[in-house]
């Protein structure tokens, strides 16, 4: 009875976190409309004119990375189930290594837009810039479903609206506003968004952080000791296998996790088209290290706000407050910020989730209106200024497909979502990605096998895994048509869809001439940047 | 600053002169296609750009190979060694702490000597091929 009361209370003053939230949404309109004096080109409106600094949009890509999975999502894990939820933290650092080594930079020399410029730069154009966009546009989809129905929950919590109906209102208010930075702001818009929240977000951690340390006396073990005594599962929280370790499927399950973390993040189709927002590779290389140093400093505070969160508001009251794990962080601020840093928080949160939304739809549209309407449709001959028209009305559709889906999907795990859009980045973009960018005899046929094969098999061992029928968890309840026995599919699909490639390039019978032309501007232009374009 | 303008210089003269891109003394125009574009197979098959290659691929692929190994053995150890991970070292900190803060130590490693590594090989490196081109330096 006192856990109800408790987290009742804990919602603090909605009027409070509305108001916050109001003035965080005013600041950056204004912010965007100012930004969007100057957005006219296609340039503008995908890359921002590739204007800003490494840094700057170093803060933006990990902006885009500490989404509401990432801040809500990790602390509420690691509040309840310890240190397993750490380990996700662990997967989206090590990430970066593969954006800083093998992909940023020459992304940023080859292509200009989207990804749909590397993967079809030396291939036929019509069917992979088709392929390229279905799977820019089936990934965003997925990992947008995640970003809305999280935002479901958080209004629950925030707002106290526990009806259907009124947390269906704020997705509709969500993405109404989400879609007016990206229609007014296009790239710079959406890219100072980012970048205000991933100050704010990191500045609220590291306070919060701070506070905890000194609470506890510098000492994280006494952090940690204190933690453990508040959790039922007691020093198990400390050490792995407290959510993962049942049998030997879920340790797997665990592994394949892990993989698609780790592979998938540099895959994500707007992630990758942060890239072209800076001048050169050398600012794209800027933009990962200070990415880099951002996500260390946010993942080491979560951990800290993880563990204090079960040691200061237990996880018997976070599991039973509305939003249930998700509102570790915003319970924690509460019990040590009172109602004020709890509105702040949320606050953030909320624009979190905004910010990403509006990354995602800004990347589904350039990619149809740049990979399918420019280049399958007017076979690369359109008028660049009706480019950006189809664009803007592509960017309404996803933005009304996302709230849709949004409020379809109000309810559902959101970490099993971001981790299926992450195990199919990686499966159909990266091989595709990687054999174009450094692997001479790969051909359209290898491209198009790499990315349908990840894609299709990706898709299909989803369908018929427990996290859709035949576990206590699943989304259908009432069927059982699973016969794969594990949750995320990466561990099978990625594999699967670099042997794809590989096999599709050596079965067919001789590499295109397209390939065969391209082939060296392809590769000086991607280490060199000769030939690509340079930032206005 | 003298190099940039060396080659602003190459750059003028086989524009000036198409009809003579391979002669007029000017070996750098060797890369330039009659138009004044880059001739991308001649540059890719020159000294230069291989040395570019090279230095970049010794140096990215091993070390994706490493941090995946690495990143996979911790994920291994988290998955299936409970009992050696859950061991405590000094206070509540136990092993599988520091493996994974481990991971975030060698995440910065690795990022730091790559930087490193760019600045002082791949860049000039760059350079060089830009040069052949009559492109200016980033």
């Amino acid at each position: 009875m006192t856990t109800r009361i408790l987290a009742a209370d804990a919602t603090g003053s909605p009027t409070l976190n509305l108001s916050v939230f109001l003035v965080f949404v005013a600041i950056t309109l204004y912010i965007v409309y100012r930004a969007s004096s100057s957005n006219r080109t296609a340039a503008d409106y995908y890359a921002a004119g590739s204007s800003f600094t490494g840094v700057q949009n170093g803060v933006a890509l990990s902006g885009d990375f500490l989404s509401a999975a990432s801040f809500l999502g990790i602390s509420g894990l690691i509040s309840v189930y310890g240190y397993d939820g750490f380990l996700y933290s662990i997967g989206w650092i090590v990430a970066w290594l593969l954006g800083l080594l093998l992909v940023g930079e020459r992304l940023r020399n080859t292509g200009r837009f989207t990804i749909g410029d590397v993967m079809a730069y030396r291939t036929r154009q019509r069917p992979v810039r088709a392929a390229a966009a279905t799977a820019t546009l089936v990934i965003s989809f997925f990992y947008m479903l995640a970003q809305m129905s999280g935002a479901g929950s958080l209004v629950a919590l925030l707002l106290n609206i526990s009806s259907k109906t009124g947390q269906a209102f704020a997705i509709v208010g969500v993405g109404v506003v989400m879609l007016l930075y990206v229609l007014m702001g296009g790239m710079k818009g959406t890219t100072w968004v980012q970048i205000i929240k991933a100050g704010l977000l990191l500045t609220c951690v590291t306070m919060i952080t701070v506070f905890l340390i000194g609470k506890f006396g510098f000492s994280l073990s006494n952090l940690f000791s204190s933690a453990a005594q508040h959790s039922s599962l007691g020093d198990k929280v400390l050490a792995p296998g407290a959510e993962y370790g049942a049998t030997d499927w879920t340790k797997l399950d665990f592994v394949s996790l892990a993989l698609s973390l780790v592979l998938g993040i540099c895959s994500l189709p707007h992630v990758l088209m942060r890239f072209y927002t800076v001048p050169d590779a050398k600012e794209a290389r800027r933009s990962v290290v200070s990415a880099t140093w951002v996500m260390v400093v946010f993942y080491l505070c979560t951990l800290a706000i993880g563990f204090g969160a079960m040691a200061l508001v237990g996880p018997d009251v976070i599991k039973h407050a509305p939003g249930g794990q998700n509102s570790a962080a915003p319970l924690l601020a509460f019990r040590i910020g009172g109602p004020v840093l709890l509105g702040i928080v949320s606050a953030v949160a909320f624009a979190t989730i905004l910010a990403v939304v509006a990354g995602l739809t800004l990347a589904a549209s350039a990619s149809f209106a740049h990979d399918v309407y420019a280049n399958v449709i007017k076979r690369g001959h359109s008028d660049p200024r009706q480019e950006v028209r189809v664009a803007r009305l592509t960017a309404i559709v996803v933005g009304l497909l996302a709230i849709v889906g949004g409020i379809a999907a109000n309810g559902q795990n959101v970490a099993f979502l971001v981790s299926l859009a992450l195990a199919l980045a990686a499966s159909a973009n990266l091989p595709t990605l990687l054999y174009s960018l450094f692997w001479k005899r790969f051909n359209t046929s290898g491209t198009l096998w790499s990315i349908y094969g990840g894609l299709t098999s990706c898709v299909i061992l989803i369908i018929f895994s427990p996290t859709v029928s035949g576990s206590s968890t699943a989304m259908l309840t009432n069927v059982d048509f699973h016969w794969f026995p594990l949750g995320n599919p990466g561990i099978v699909s990625i594999p699967l869809s670099f042997l794809f490639g590989f096999l599709g390039t050596v079965l067919s019978r001789r590499p295109d001439d397209e390939s065969v032309e391209k082939q060296p501007e392809m590769e000086v232009r991607s280490l060199t940047g000769i030939g690509s374009q340079a930032g206005v | 600053m003298t190099r940039t303008f060396e080659s602003a210089l190459a750059h003028e003269r086989t524009v000036g002169d198409p009809s003579s891109p391979f002669g007029g003394g000017s070996t750098r125009s060797a890369y330039l296609k009659p138009d004044g574009e880059p001739d991308f197979a001649a540059l890719q098959g020159s000294a230069e750009f291989k040395a570019l290659r090279s230095r970049l691929r010794r140096f990215v692929f091993p070390m994706t190979a490493v941090f995946i190994l690495w990143y996979m053995a911790y994920v291994l150890f988290a998955a299936y060694a409970h009992t050696f991970m859950s061991k405590k070292v000094f206070g509540e900190i136990n092993v599988g702490l520091i493996f994974g803060l481990l991971q975030f130590v060698s995440t910065i490693l690795i990022t730091v000597l790559y930087v490193r590594y760019a600045r002082n090989k791949i860049d000039p490196a760059v350079d060089e091929v830009r040069e052949l081109a009559g492109v200016p330096k980033q």
